[in-house]
């Protein structure tokens, strides 16, 4: 059951309504909260940008780094709309050029992400984006690869939060900025 | 050594001499084309994204289908802005509802790409894109699954073709509109 933040824009009424709910994806007893049936609609897809882009517009952010893969969808239009670069933050052996690697851990096992050096230069303002959050693993590693690189994590964006993982509590302490949650 | 298709666009200079090859990835032998640095240079990308959206903006195109994974990153911003919906195509396993699938030929073995039921409609106009044209095989089969479901590919957009492979070649009476060849 999904319910926006606190503050209601009312175009997001209009993009929770588009995201559908896919049970037992990947595993018996997930609800996957399926965002590709927002992109489907044009207007929800467009509001979904925007709204990311009125936050973060004129804040001085000349980075956004986007995790594979659904933070490619959303990242390049949030940061071609605000004149930042798009740093795509990709799972082991796929970036070609020298990386720097960060492990973190999964419910079973471990997992790594990783970044291209030079991609971002020291004391850079970086916004780090994802379609959800869920435990916050991937987003913490995510704050730590670009934190490594000297960044500034500003904030972290999501579509969604599933806020009984409380993924909020991994973010080392930085603001998470979320359109919806779902429980 | 690349060179711009066509009467050369002013902007393809600044976009060309931003992409980074790098030499034995992913196995020796290969120059790979990286588009990560291009993404690190705004103006660069958005001209990459204005001349396809000045391209396909009145084309009447409704669907923008975008090749996991780096198709994600420029598939979304030109769906938005010619206000088309952005359908991603992805490797096994990774949508969570109800699928169909392409099979296709690698140099070793087979793949797959996978797109979701009831993403696009019969009748529908529709552009592929990818970063990248090498042999053309993944493009096929996105073509050959949105033809499958009534759907009419208007052409293929792709930042950088590789000449040698014939990619065209392979898409037989399929449109291929690159920025970039590369010999």
């Amino acid at each position: 059951m999904s319910a926006p933040k606190v503050g209601e824009d009312p175009r997001i009424r209009d993009i929770m309504s588009r995201i559908r709910v896919v049970p037992d994806f990947p595993k018996p007893g997930i609800m996957f909260q399926d965002i590709t049936t927002v992109l489907l609609d044009p207007k929800a897809f467009k509001d979904a940008i925007n709204l990311f882009v009125e936050r973060y517009k004129g804040r001085n952010i000349s980075v956004v780094a986007g995790i594979e893969a659904r933070g490619f969808i959303f990242g390049p239009p949030i940061a071609l709309a605000i004149g930042a670069k798009f740093v795509p933050l990709r799972k082991p052996g796929k970036l070609p050029g020298e990386v720097i690697s960060e492990d973190y851990e999964l419910e079973y096992g471990k997992d790594c992400l990783q970044m291209h050096v030079g991609a971002v230069e020291s004391k850079e303002r970086a916004l780090v984006v994802d379609d959800l959050i869920a435990t916050g693993g991937t987003l913490c590693a995510a704050m730590n690869l670009l934190e490594r690189a000297g960044a500034e994590v500003v904030e972290c964006a999501c579509l969604i939060e599933l806020p009984d993982l409380k993924g909020r509590e991994r973010l080392k302490g930085k603001p998470l900025y979320v359109l919806l949650e779902a429980h | 050594m690349e060179e711009s298709k066509g009467k050369e666009d002013p902007r393809i200079a600044g976009i060309s001499s931003s992409i980074r090859v790098i030499p034995d990835f992913p196995k020796p032998g290969i120059m790979f084309q990286d588009i990560t640095t291009l993404l690190l240079d705004p103006k660069a990308f958005k001209d990459t994204i204005d001349l396809f959206v000045e391209r396909y903006k009145d084309k009447k195109i409704s669907v923008v289908a975008g090749i996991e994974a780096r198709g994600f990153i420029f598939g979304p911003p030109i769906a938005l802005a010619i206000g088309a919906k952005f359908v991603p195509m992805r490797k096994p396993g990774k949508l969570p509802g109800k699928v169909i699938s392409e099979e296709y030929s690698l140099e070793y073995g087979t793949d797959k790409i996978e797109m979701h039921v009831g993403a696009v409609q019969d009748g529908e106009r529709a552009l592929v894109v990818d970063d990248l044209i090498a042999t053309g095989g993944t493009l096929c089969a996105a073509i050959r699954l949105l033809e499958r479901v009534g759907v009419t590919v208007v052409e293929c957009a792709c930042v950088i073709e590789l000449e040698e492979l014939k990619g065209r070649v392979k898409l037989g009476d399929k449109p291929l509109f690159v920025l970039i060849s590369s010999t």
